[in-house]
């Protein structure tokens, strides 16, 4: 029973993870709260939903998915962010829930309210071991994740885009100072940030059976609770603390009844966090 | 009667907004929940009216002494936190503060709480005209109050937390209490717009408050030019009576507000009546006069 929560929990934290990488990604490199971040999500969703309904490929949908989230990401980061760097932090964050909620009211507007159906046929076993059941849906998350992850280990430890990336979100002026294109690694990370994101909003489609208007919403809050809880700007301190809001709320609210949604306790929790442990769990 | 209850709503944005300014305007502190304390000014009222069968009058008292004391409370974590942590954690706690309303039943959870009365003077219930002037007596004291607090030592005070909380530390400036303040203050102004709110409306649920209407009222001081009380209420007046006037826009509420916030970060962070702003420039040149102290937030 305990080790079945323990499955359902990863699955619903890989899904924040690849959700609030981006985040950490872009407060990393420019200190600011990229609230729309949750819009790129459900556009990502939605991508992935229109490439399903016209080729009925889950590859299709997934490189949907990451392509419109990526295009999406790069026209806020061109448009939104980087004309008002030099802004206080309020006004790029003003602005930044500005492009959300009128991003998810076009959602809203041009697919309508209704949340749609994501029935994507998967070619994957469920798998039983002992008492533990890993659904085909499960299965497609935590893989899709891990390979996600990997490659982004990968790039950001091997490359010297990497590197470069790495620099940036130190000291962004010391990286320019040792003659790195601060611009291009800016934009590098919202690419790689979107695409995480993108692939969270389809896999989230999937997962649940349902795209709507709103699923940014309470993911991309919940996004930012665990950006904080894993110190903002660090990327395994996220993947951390996504895995554990999403195995700790998965577990707990199996055990106990009560009073509130999870939603709710997770703010509670990067409340509490806040207060007692301003600089996160792993942060500096 | 349509106008007069239009006016009544503005009225209530504007005691939100200069609330609001004077957390965010005046002490800098960015809130993204300012509906919660709204909603805790409006659901101490109904209970204490409806539950305890309290009159208007100390329930008005009421919301605006829980909904100060609420302020404080997050004004005091606010200490702890900076800036754009600021900005989550009180959104967090409009998120807590709506799931709360919602699932516990004492706060009448998804049905919310009807049948509230409105106020009586002298025996009488006060009409819908006598609540209009009710409500702009509440715009006045607000205004008051922020107009207090820029005159005085304190409005200084905030100001210098605004614009270098290490600086003002180092010229002997407690920002703690100042910040504490700053949120004491701005939340009473929302307590005291909910037990207006939830009096004339007679009903309340949970959705009024959440975080959308937190944006609402941002996007209202922004537009109309955030750290200046006209600017606050000319925003509460535009943006409140825009939507009556264009149907369309009451239906793309939050596309026109998104738009408008992302637009005026980019092109007029001063917005409307900001003394940065193209308009108010161009009146002050026409009359000749000063600059006031609260209005260079976002400069």
């Amino acid at each position: 029973m305990l080790l079945q929560q323990l499955v359902n929990g990863l699955t619903v934290g890989s899904l924040y993870a690849l959700m609030a990488l981006g985040l950490t990604m872009v407060y990393g490199v420019l200190r600011v709260l990229h609230i729309a971040h949750a819009a790129v999500f459900t556009l990502g969703a939605y991508g992935g939903l229109w490439a399903f309904q016209a080729t009925g490929s889950f590859w299709a949908a997934l490189a949907a998915a990451m392509a419109s989230a990526v295009l999406a990401g790069l026209a806020m980061e061109r448009w939104v962010y980087w004309p008002l760097l030099a802004k206080p932090p309020i006004a790029t964050l003003i602005a930044s829930i500005g492009v959300f909620i009128g991003l998810e009211e076009v959602f809203r507007i041009v697919a309508g309210p209704q949340p749609y159906s994501l029935d994507v046929p998967l070619l994957l076993p469920d798998v039983r071991v002992g008492p533990v059941l890993v659904t085909a849906p499960q299965l497609l998350v935590i893989a899709v994740t891990a390979a996600l992850l990997g490659a982004l280990w990968l790039f950001i430890a091997r490359t010297p885009l990497g590197l470069a990336l790495r620099a940036t979100s130190q000291d962004r002026d010391m990286a320019a100072a040792c003659g790195m294109n601060v611009r291009r690694v800016v934009t590098l990370n919202f690419a790689l940030g979107s695409a995480l994101a993108g692939a969270a909003g389809v896999l989230v489609g999937i997962y649940y059976n349902s795209v709507s208007p709103t699923m940014g919403g309470v993911t991309g809050y919940k996004g930012l609770a665990i950006i904080v809880l894993g110190g903002m700007g660090s990327i395994p301190g996220t993947v951390l603390g996504a895995l554990l809001v999403g195995v700790v709320e998965t577990i707990l609210i199996s055990l106990v009844d009560f009073a509130l949604p999870r939603d709710a306790w997770a703010f509670l929790a990067m409340i509490a966090v806040f207060l007692f442990r301003p600089q996160g769990l792993l942060g500096r | 009667m349509y106008i007069l209850t239009v006016a009544t709503f503005c009225g209530i944005y504007a005691i939100l907004t200069l609330g609001l300014n004077t957390i965010t305007g005046l002490a800098g502190q960015i809130s993204l929940g300012h509906a919660a304390f709204f909603g805790v000014g409006a659901y101490t009222a109904a209970i204490l009216t409806v539950s305890y069968r309290w009159d208007f009058w100390p329930a008005l008292a009421a919301a605006v002494a829980t909904a100060a004391a609420f302020g404080a409370l997050i004004g005091a974590a606010a200490i702890r936190v900076r800036e754009d942590f600021l900005a989550i954690t009180t959104m967090g706690v409009n998120f807590v503060v709506v799931a709360v309303f919602l699932y516990f039943p004492f706060f009448g959870g998804a049905l919310g709480i009807g049948g509230i009365p409105g106020p009586a003077l002298f025996g009488r219930e006060v009409a819908k005209s006598g609540f209009f002037l009710l409500v702009a007596a509440g715009v006045v004291l607000a205004l008051a109050v922020n107009l207090w607090l820029l005159r005085s030592w304190a409005g200084l005070a905030l100001l210098a937390v605004r614009e270098d909380e290490d600086a003002a530390r180092a010229s002997g400036v407690d920002v703690r209490k100042f910040k504490i303040a700053a949120f004491t203050v701005g939340t009473a102004l929302a307590g005291l717009a909910g037990a207006f709110y939830a009096s004339f409306l007679t009903f309340i649920s949970a959705g009024d408050f959440g975080f959308p209407f937190s944006i609402t009222i941002l996007c209202m001081l922004v537009f109309g030019g955030i750290g200046t009380n006209r600017g606050a209420i000319a925003g509460a007046v535009v943006l409140g009576v825009l939507p009556e006037l264009f149907r369309f826009m009451a239906d793309y509420r939050m596309l026109t507000y998104g738009t408008i916030l992302l637009l005026l970060m980019r092109f007029q962070p001063a917005g409307l009546l900001g003394d940065e702003s193209a308009v108010w420039r161009a009146l002050r040149k026409r009359r000749g006069r000063g600059v006031s102290p609260g209005a260079r937030a976002f400069q």
